[in-house]
């Protein structure tokens, strides 16, 4: 036995992971990593055409390729009750493979079994499909017009899905109409894509009872249960879904792909093992995309700069299926933060989706459920609004932040901010970042022809989801749970309904569960992701996970210390009210020599609990009152080179506020990683469909990941507004970085060339964007 | 993805490769460094019955300098130059830049010159500087061995002088004289992207300090890497000023015929080449001492 | 045909078709699942390995047959004697993974590079990592992984 640690504390410790010697040493369980005895590899046959009627499908050629056993169609699923598969917004439903015809290009149409990868290969090549194409719809604004009908399918014969609104629509246009300036602009959010390093993939397998066991990538294990029940009929009591490790999420790994059902349909229908995992151009062009939100934006304001009025009026482009996945109520996901961090008296947001020809999707890359566009809206806003207003845009913000004092703060559009401090963290950013020392800079290149731009972001987020008045998917409310046990000698487990992709649970939830039991995290075993033994959750995406996992976790193990307490009472021989939990131990109020640790408490609790409850363990399932509201101040400084249209980034620096932080390295860690995908956004990320349909950006040579040379050095500081209605203060902060960046790059590059005019570019701000920007200019202004 | 399948010979020597070549023909490719044609293969764009693997023929990896040649072996990779302890010195400096930009870090200790001058992509980089240097590729064909000038080598996009059944063995720059510098000015959306533009640049001065000779080259200009002999024969003999430099800008920019794609439109690439042939030629003055 | 392997030391022989690519060699014949594949244009880097001691090559991009007679080293054979490797380490100290999906190729990479450069600076770490893609930890770390190791190796190296 070694010496008994004094108990302390885990918050806010940057401790190593404890997840990481697997994943150091190559031993990390992915589901490529597994294999069974006769296990089959499944591939898919996909369509060429963005349109077209499908004809007809010979798999005869497939079937005499040596290995390959079966080929499935939509045909075949359709007869098994099986052809649909109901989106998680639920107000749509995909074709699982193909049936009548195809809606994007690189469809799933057919699926192919054999006993190798390379034999099934084989077989996907020599099924043969005749294709009747089709007029192609590739632009939402030409979809509007209903001229070619994309899903007669649907009962309503239109291409045009829902219409979303929120905010009073009257009142704002009063105002726009009274305010003394007005600025519009057309923002476009552009397609793109979370590409995590590793595809989506699975393995199906039922056992001799007829279980099913289901290994697969996904971010919301317990929700894909329910759900295969849904589409299967298999009971839910006979599917046993585990998310092993996961190779990077990023939103991706959330919908329930087509290639899922056909695994589990081809291990029924073969009696074996069917793994399935998709190539990288697979992933690309078929699984959940992110954005393509078409706005147009206008704000109001007094010519001193006093926001009046906000009207945002989006086109969505979902293309050929809404599997948007937004929790039921929110078509349009949480776009209603769209007035971030200013006090709008009034405000309307409204949005409308089409169908197009294209891969379906729309929730993903760390959106916040669409908080990544409304961000970016009113960010670019602002500073159009600063420039016409010629106002610092620092200036503008500070003016019209929602102040300190003014939490809980209710918006135009509906939300309850929780909590803030908007001008503290964007003073810590401009210290920082040394401002008024850039601007000096800037004036002193701009009289020398070069082009220096500072580019802000002062973002708020809502993330959380969520309350259950409010939140369901598939109608499941949106709560989360947690399961802890205590062991005798002081270690213990604890199982989440969440699935980590990288976020470091394994970690942060055993710091929660020492913080709070005055236990040594080393101790508390993290499992996740099998719905065999973690309690139902709604999975991690949405930077959720704190929020209300995390609240669980703090809640069981309060139950567990309330427990503990009256063993604790037992051990002292005093009366339960005489037991108070001090520095991380029960002591005899006044006298505090008199204490026992929880892990002496433990013990007891299975060798001496009295006339207590033998063990220590509680469950709790926390359904949020609210949703936290994080936020940060960043800066980027750049440089452009106006011969090549390049730019640089010098600096950036993100403050964040996310409040009570667990682990500031693995925050950190979080804030890196998304502001790379935001700086990849802003620059070199786009998925291009051509007018005929045809996706440009299909493999890792076009769409563009940055790698460390391109990436910037991130530098990152941190202010501390706790949630007032979190158990530890704790607020989500994972997608922060994606949804605060992108606006801090765009602006910082329209900066730089305002001595040519330049108003909006559209991201991706390649290089012949910026060069052209330029050359197009203003001559008198340049 | 998996490759279609095929038939593996190792090769245990050149004569060997060529034999084997010369019996299946078209059938056959040749494995080098693969780091084009694999990726090809994966996605079943090529579909060799038959690939033919010359990596462990010794003789093919040779880089040595001889007689005023620098000789490249066809398995001589692209971080063998990168690592060469001759690249450092001043006369390799068009060499060395491009060995460090061409692909990525690990691509490089695979990829070939002579793989990449055999794909002949519009867009890549070691076929930009073996024009600019005067390269030449030793083809062995039925009648032997012969030696094609890097300008007929390239004859189209993927297209190369080498026909079928015939094998390219070597590849041979000049050993530039002393008063010689150069410069690769790429520019790419990311690295291990091939080139938006690139400009290879070579220049050695007469002791005068004139230009004695020049040789320009552009990536991503046309159907194949392209020389600039316009730009290369305004700077011939000239003192090299800014206005010379901007001349040669200019025939770069207006030889350029780029294809607008991802990369960018056909205006921004034309623009690019002029920017980048006069950076390169900067660069290369500055690394011979002059200011321009 | 029939190739064979030295992996980590261990020979692995097997009859495979002419087509296997490295990775599955790897991967699905002699069960060593710590390479990754993530891509289909040899731009991620999960894949990378190194041969013959020193030379990083990205294993989906090679097929098993050109590896015949030769040495692979993957992440596996990384820690010795029970004791991981100062690269593992450092990463490890740093932060320098998340998923860890991308981390076997990072480390392999770094091991190759820290042979041919014991001392890089930051930016040639930056560019000596650029064949290596990673989306969850944006580099930062992984950078300040391969320094800290890169130093932890000049005062004591490793018998490899």
């Amino acid at each position: 036995m070694s010496i008994e640690a004094t108990p302390k504390g885990s918050m806010g410790v940057a401790m190593k992971r404890k997840e990481d010697p697997r994943f150091l040493q190559g031993k990390g369980n992915y589901v490529d990593d597994l294999s069974f005895p006769g296990m089959l590899h499944m591939a898919i046959v996909r369509s060429p055409y963005p349109h077209a009627e499908i004809v007809n499908i010979d798999g005869s050629a497939a079937l005499k390729v040596p290995g390959v056993k079966a080929v499935i169609t939509g045909k075949d699923l359709e007869a098994a009750g099986l052809g649909w598969l109901p989106t998680f917004h639920g107000y749509d439903k995909q074709m699982v493979l193909a049936i009548g015809k195809v809606l994007f290009q690189y469809q799933e149409v057919a699926a192919v079994f054999a006993e190798s990868r390379a034999a099934a290969a084989d077989g996907a090549e020599a099924v043969e499909v005749e294709y009747k194409p089709l007029p192609v719809v590739a632009d939402p604004f030409v979809a509007k017009q209903d001229e070619v009908l994309l899903r007669p399918d649907r009962e309503a014969k239109t291409n045009h899905i829902y219409h979303w609104e929120v905010g009073d629509k009257d009142k704002t246009a009063q105002a726009l109409g009274a305010a003394e300036k007005v600025i519009k602009q057309r923002i476009w959010f552009p397609r793109c894509h979370p590409a995590p390093l590793e595809p989506c993939g699975c393995v199906a397998q039922f056992d001799t009872m007829g279980r099913l066991t289901f290994h697969v990538t996904s971010q919301a294990p317990h929700v894909y249960r329910t759900a295969i029940t849904i589409v299967t009929g298999i009971p839910e009591d006979k599917i046993r879904v585990i998310s092993p490790d996961i190779g990077g999420g990023f939103g991706n790994k959330v919908p329930v792909y087509p290639g899922y059902v056909c695994a589990i349909v081809g291990a029924l229908k073969l009696g074996r093992p069917v793994k399935w995992i998709e190539s990288r151009t697979e992933n690309l062009t078929s699984t959940g995309f992110a954005r393509d939100y078409h706005m147009d934006v206008e704000i109001g304001a007094r010519a001193d700069g006093t926001v009046t009025a906000l009207r945002v009026s989006t086109t969505a482009d979902h293309g050929a299926f809404d599997a948007a996945a937004d929790p039921t109520k929110y078509p349009a996901g949480m776009f209603g933060v769209v007035t971030g961090s200013y006090t709008f008296p009034v405000a309307h947001a409204e949005v409308d989706a089409y169908f197009t020809n294209k891969a379906p999707g729309g929730i993903a890359y760390r959106c916040s459920f669409r908080v990544t566009e409304a961000s970016y809206a009113i960010e670019r806003g602002m500073d159009i609004l600063a420039d016409e207003l010629g106002m610092d845009p620092v200036e503008l913000r500070r003016k019209n932040f929602v102040r300190k004092d003014q939490f809980p703060y209710a918006s135009a559009l509906g939300f309850t901010y929780d909590s803030g401090d908007y001008h503290r963290t964007l003073d810590v950013a401009l210290e920082k970042i040394g401002y008024q020392a850039l601007l000096k800079q800037q004036a002193e290149k701009r009289a020398k022809g070069e082009l220096m731009g500072i580019g802000f972001s002062t973002f708020t987020e809502v993330v959380g989801a969520g309350p259950s008045k409010h939140f369901d998917i598939l109608g499941i409310k949106m709560f989360d749970s947690a399961e802890i046990r205590i062991h005798p000698t002081g270690s213990g487990i604890v199982r989440a309904g969440t699935k980590s992709q990288g976020q470091g649970h394994e970690t942060t939830w055993a710091q929660i569960v020492a913080e709070e039991l005055g236990l040594d995290p080393q101790n508390i075993m993290v499992e996740e992701g099998d719905t065999d033994t973690a309690p139902y959750g709604l999975g991690t995406y949405a930077s959720r996970s704190t929020p209300v996992a995390g609240a669980a976790i703090a809640m069981a193990a309060r139950r567990i210390r309330e427990r503990a307490r009256k063993i604790a009472a037992h051990l002292m021989e005093v009366g339960e009210g005489d037991v108070e939990w001090k520095d991380y131990k029960f002591q005899v109020k006044g006298v505090p020599a008199k204490s026992v640790t929880m892990k002496e408490v433990a013990f007891a609790a299975y060798t001496n609990p009295g006339q207590n409850e033998p063990g220590l363990e509680a469950t709790q399932y926390y359904d949020p009152p609210n949703m936290t509201f994080p936020h940060g101040a960043y800066v980027a400084v750049v440089d452009v080179d106006r011969e090549t249209g390049e730019v640089k980034v010098r600096r950036f620096l993100a403050v964040d506020d996310c409040g009570t932080v667990i682990n500031p390295l693995i925050v950190e860690g979080q804030i890196h990683g998304g502001l790379t995908e935001g700086f990849a956004i802003a620059f070199m990320q786009e998925i291009q469909y051509d007018k005929d349909g045809n996706n440009l950006n299909t493999n890792f040579t076009d769409y563009l990941v940055p790698t460390s040379l391109e990436s910037p050095k991130w530098e990152t500081a941190n202010t501390v507004t706790p949630s007032p209605h979190h158990p530890i203060g704790a607020k989500g902060v994972g997608e922060s970085p994606n949804v605060g960046s992108p606006a801090a790059f765009v602006n910082a590059v329209i900066d730089a060339l305002s001595p040519f005019g330049v108003r909006h570019i559209d991201m991706p701000i390649t290089r012949d964007k910026v060069w052209r920007a330029i050359r197009d200019s203003d001559p008198a202004k340049g | 993805m998996i490759p279609a399948a095929f038939e593996y010979i190792r090769a245990g020597s050149a004569d060997d490769a060529f034999a084997q070549l010369q019996r299946l023909g078209a059938d056959a490719r040749v494995l080098a460094g693969g780091q084009s044609l694999i990726p090809a293969m994966r996605f079943r764009l090529a579909r060799p019955a038959v690939l033919i693997d010359i990596n462990a023929i010794k003789e093919l990896s040779n880089i040595g300098i001889d007689n005023g040649r620098l000789t490249l072996g066809a398995v001589a990779r692209d971080c063998a130059i990168e690592r060469a302890p001759w690249i450092g010195e001043r006369r390799w400096s068009l060499l060395h830049d491009a060995s460090r930009v061409v692909a990525d870090p690990v691509v490089r200790q695979m990829g070939t010159i002579v793989g990449s001058l055999c794909h002949n992509d519009p867009a890549g980089d070691w076929t930009t500087v073996a024009l600019a240097t005067r390269a030449e590729v030793v083809v062995r064909g039925k009648a032997g061995s012969r030696t094609v000038p890097i300008d007929e080598f390239l004859v189209d996009s993927f297209t190369t002088a080498v026909a079928e059944g015939e094998m390219a063995t070597a590849v041979r720059f000049p050993v530039p004289g002393d008063r010689t510098a150069g410069s690769y000015q790429k520019v790419e959306r990311k690295v291990g992207d091939f080139a938006t533009a690139a400009a290879a640049v070579q220049v050695t001065l007469a002791e005068d300090g004139t230009i004695r000779d020049a040789g320009i080259a552009l990536s991503a200009a046309g159907p194949c890497a392209v020389r600039v002999s316009e730009a290369e024969a305004l700077l011939k003999g000239q003192k090299p000023t800014a206005e010379v430099i901007r001349g040669a800008a200019a025939a770069a920019s207006k030889k350029s015929a780029p294809q607008a794609d991802l990369r960018g439109s056909v205006a921004y690439k034309k623009n690019l080449a002029g920017v980048l042939v006069s950076r390169g030629l900067r660069q290369a003055l500055a690394r011979l001492g002059v200011q321009s | 045909m029939r190739v064979s392997i030295k992996v980590n030391g261990v020979a692995h022989e097997r009859d495979v078709e002419p087509r296997t690519l490295l990775v599955y060699f790897l991967r699905e014949h002699c069960g060593l699942t710590g390479t990754h594949v993530g891509c289909d244009t040899s731009s991620c880097g999960c894949c990378v390995v190194v041969l013959d001691g020193d030379t990083a090559v990205k294993s989906c991009t090679m097929f098993a047959a050109q590896a015949d007679g030769r040495e692979v080293s993957t992440v596996e054979g990384l820690a010795q004697g029970g004791a991981l490797h100062p690269l593992q380490q450092a990463f490890w100290d740093n932060h320098g993974l998340q998923c860890g999906f991308c981390t076997p190729g990072m480390l392999m990479t770094s091991y190759a590079l820290l042979k041919h450069k014991p001392n890089p600076s930051e930016t040639e770490v930056r560019e000596e990592l650029a064949g290596n893609l990673c989306r969850c930890t944006g580099y930062n770390n992984i950078v300040k992984a391969v320094r800290q190791a890169a130093e932890t190796l000049q005062a004591a190296p490793v018998q490899k």
